[in-house]
């Protein structure tokens, strides 16, 4: 599924990387804690999180995750778009709390993105 | 963050194998620029060319030792060398020191604070993640005195 997909269902906003939509989602990984994501999320996977500090957009990049799609409408300051615009990961904003928006996903086939243990 | 160019000497001085060494400067507690050594070691090392899964496994790596840094030493330097067939990385900080490595080596063993799990770290994965992602893993650590991590992974 394209990352514009998800923006619809997720009816996110855009923080940055708009040129990016076109991405291929395959799987999704949740967590606010990234050292459960620098553990367990496979690499190209789309993480959903409530941490909008600068340690989310730093563990995209080394992680080599697709994009962040931030839940409970939050969104990290201006200087932390800033890096992720400059690695090139497009940040998202939902409304949908983390719960709902791993539902929404999970019920259009999304599997998790998680390596087994 | 500061960060320090090599030398010409400081790769002559190395050991012969060395093609490549650079040195990085981590200050404790500052939380704002945790991750930046890891993904200016990351860029380096896709200048370089080396293998994207190399690449990224050292990388989560160095992250959990800089943030290791910054939640619990006042400072450290990270020493990255790409040498023969694998890129070696060694993490010397002054700091407390653990009294008990095989027990911080546990997942899920953590003495981190509220606000180092309000960031998204101090969740007891970080020692044993580094361990997962690298090829050779060795943690020296006295008390009072530092802990020193030397890591690498070969590369493909």
């Amino acid at each position: 599924m394209r990352l514009s997909e998800i923006r619809d269902l997720l009816e996110c906003d855009v923080l940055c990387g708009e040129d990016r939509l076109d991405l291929e989602i395959e799987e999704c990984f949740a967590a606010d804690l990234m050292s459960d994501v620098l553990a367990y999320c496979r690499p190209n996977a789309l993480l959903l999180t409530g941490l909008t500090g600068v340690q989310s957009v730093h563990t995209a990049d080394v992680a080599e995750l697709a994009a962040v799609v931030y839940v409970n409408r939050k969104r990290p300051a201006g200087h932390i778009l800033d890096i992720a615009r400059e690695k090139e990961i497009p940040l998202l904003s939902t409304p949908r709390t983390l719960y709902e928006a791993c539902g929404i996903l999970r019920a259009s086939g999304f599997a998790g993105g998680s390596r087994t243990r | 963050m500061t960060q320090e160019r090599p030398r010409e000497d400081d790769v002559a001085g190395a050991p012969a194998d060395v093609l490549y060494r650079e040195a990085f400067r981590i200050s404790g507690g500052d939380y704002e620029h945790g991750g930046e050594v890891a993904a200016r070691v990351k860029a380096i090392l896709k200048e370089l060319g080396i293998d994207p899964a190399c690449s990224r496994r050292l990388s989560i790596a160095n992250f959990e030792a800089e943030m290791n840094v910054i939640m619990y030493a006042e400072s450290a330097d990270l020493v990255l060398e790409v040498a023969g067939d694998e890129v070696r990385v060694t993490v010397a900080d002054r700091g407390p020191g653990i009294p008990d490595i095989g027990l911080a080596m546990q997942e899920g063993y953590s003495t981190a604070t509220a606000e180092m799990r309000a960031r998204g770290f101090g969740a007891g994965m970080g020692l044993p993640n580094m361990k997962r992602n690298t090829d050779r893993f060795e943690i020296e650590s006295v008390v009072g005195g530092g802990t020193t991590l030397r890591y690498a992974v070969r590369i493909a």
